[in-house]
């Protein structure tokens, strides 16, 4: 519990982790209510107000990783080894409080995002969380950044440096990811298995008839449940983690 | 009391710090001496269990650092004044450290004081001094009210009111019976601040002394000698000193290896008038970097 204690006072007290839960709100609901006030013709579906949700996850994961890496950087690392020489408690601590925070910051900006279409959308009368699915559709987002951040914790604790470790983190997810299609003939097979294709599939796939526009398409790829979908990405961003728990354990700080 | 035993770290194919052996005493201030690369640092962040050894081992207080349950309790190291985040207060930056080891919030306001910084504790540490960075870290050493406390050339780039503080506090640390290891790469430094000197160069033991042995030992004694009677002396001196002419055109005589003392003893006795008897004290920055010559690692081109 101390731990937990030093690593809040640890995030808190500088200022990029508050400016970046406030972009990763700001850019998800606000991008979603211009969706819903220009939302014409037909009721709002749940999908659509939580289409933003990636901007946010991307932020989110620059904020895990940053938690990561800034010690690094400033050198507290050597003084929080220094200050607790078995490494693995604090570096889970700051997991648990960077995790939990991510966590609340998905469900903050997934049901505002919800809310405010609500609010805003013309015709809301298909926006009414009914079905399970409508509620994995929203309150899902709060875990992909949950599982989003503990990988991005990982990638930061292997990689050390700031830039490094969000180049790796956006150009995967933004670029890597869509990119890979274009192989001949395996790049559709290889795609599906990619970790942000995947967690998309959580919050957006097998939707209820009410919860996608009218004459729409599936809207996620994969061949996993959604639910199985969120395990592979949680699966995936936990064994990155461990490894570099491993990897900062045996490293000389 | 800290204790190294053959302790070795090997970077890849660089040999950073070769078989060292060492003890710093509680109640005493044990300089760390050695030129730039010498393999201080390396030794430090081994003791505090940063970097592992690749061979041998160093405990503090007899136990290795890394199974220390709170170790801020028991050593407080300042291994570098900038491992702060800037854009955190002062205040903030111990608070999270006391917290780490259990340590009370009113802890941090003591420390703070004892450095005096508790009128900037709520500024950013990142627009702080070298001096005011240097007391932060001196106060964070500090929190756990420790026995062992370890400093990596903390007088670096300091003036010397700064300089004069954290020698007057290093005393007094020792003073209380704590175990005081500083490192540094000026001998005349440490002759003011430390008792015993722990010596390396490329990594390898030079030697560990006394700071009044090693600087005896260092600096040969030398004595200046003049006298109407100048061969004579000569003659009698012969075989039991090494002498040298000196430059100077008055005639003197430059004598090593032998004290004032006995040279006035002799020319009494064999009736020889002695115009100038002076004992010369060599420098300390001289004998130094005779003694770590050969293990400098990158030297200037000559």
């Amino acid at each position: 519990m101390t731990l937990l204690a030093v690593e809040r006072i640890k995030l808190f007290s500088t200022r990029s982790p508050w400016w970046c839960m406030l972009l990763a709100l700001g850019l998800t609901i606000g991008i979603t209510a211009i969706i819903a006030a220009n939302w014409d013709g037909s009721p709002m579906p749940v999908l659509g107000a939580v289409f933003t949700h990636t901007f946010g996850l991307y932020v989110i994961m620059v904020m895990a990783a940053l938690a990561v890496t800034t010690e690094y950087r400033f050198g507290t690392i050597k003084s929080t080894f220094q200050a607790v020489p078995d490494r693995i408690s604090p570096m889970i601590a700051k997991a648990v409080v960077v995790v939990l925070l991510s966590a609340l910051v998905g469900l903050a900006s997934s049901f505002g995002s919800w809310g405010l279409s609500w609010l805003l959308a013309e015709d809301n009368s298909d926006l009414a969380l009914t079905t399970a699915n409508d509620w994995r559709h929203v309150a899902g987002v709060g875990l992909v950044f949950a599982a989003g951040a503990l990988l991005a914790l990982g990638v930061g604790a292997l990689v050390r440096q700031t830039a490094g470790a969000v180049s790796i983190i956006l150009v995967f997810a933004l670029v890597v990811e869509s990119v890979i299609a274009f192989i001949p003939n395996i790049g559709d097979d290889i795609q599906k298995w990619m970790p942000f294709t995947v967690a998309s599939k959580f919050i957006f796939g097998d939707p209820d008839a009410s919860a996608i526009p009218e004459g729409a398409g599936p809207p996620a790829i994969g061949e996993l449940s959604p639910w199985g979908s969120f395990g592979y990405f949680a699966a995936i961003a936990l064994a990155i983690y461990i490894i570099s728990l491993v990897v900062v354990k045996r490293r000389d700080a | 009391m800290i204790e190294a035993t053959g302790l070795t770290k090997h970077y890849g194919r660089t040999v950073a710090v070769d078989d060292l052996s060492f003890s710093a005493q509680p109640g005493r201030v044990t300089g760390f001496l050695g030129p730039n690369g010498a393999g201080k640092s390396t030794t430090m962040r081994m003791i505090l269990g940063l970097d592992a050894p690749t061979r041998g081992k160093v405990t503090v207080n007899g136990q290795d650092y890394r199974s220390l349950k709170q170790p801020l309790r028991v050593v407080g190291a300042l291994l570098d004044a900038k491992w702060v985040h800037p854009n955190r207060s002062a205040r903030a930056h111990l608070q999270w450290l006391a917290r780490s080891n259990r340590l009370p919030d009113r802890r941090v306001d003591e420390v703070l004081d004892m450095v005096g910084l508790t009128q900037v504790a709520k500024r950013r540490a990142g627009g702080f001094s070298l001096g005011m960075s240097q007391r932060l870290g001196i106060a964070g050493t500090l929190l756990g009210d420790p026995k062992v406390l370890l400093f990596d050339e903390p007088v670096n780039g300091l003036d010397p009111e700064g300089i004069l503080w954290i020698r007057q506090f290093m005393h007094r640390l020792a003073d209380e019976g704590r175990t005081v290891f500083v490192s540094s790469h000026l001998l005349s430094e440490m002759a003011q601040t430390a008792q015993d000197l722990v010596v390396i160069g490329r990594g390898k033991l030079i030697s560990q002394t006394s700071t009044a042995q090693f600087i005896k030992d260092a600096t040969e004694d030398t004595v200046r000698v003049r006298s109407p009677q100048l061969d004579r002396l000569r003659e009698l001196l012969d075989g039991r000193a090494r002498i040298a002419e000196a430059a100077a055109s008055d005639g003197a005589l430059v004598v090593h290896g032998v004290e004032a003392s006995f040279i006035g003893e002799l020319a009494a006795s064999n009736g020889i008038t002695l115009h100038e008897l002076s004992p010369q004290l060599g420098s300390l920055e001289e004998a130094f970097m005779q003694l770590t010559k050969e293990s400098v690692e990158y030297h200037a081109a000559e």
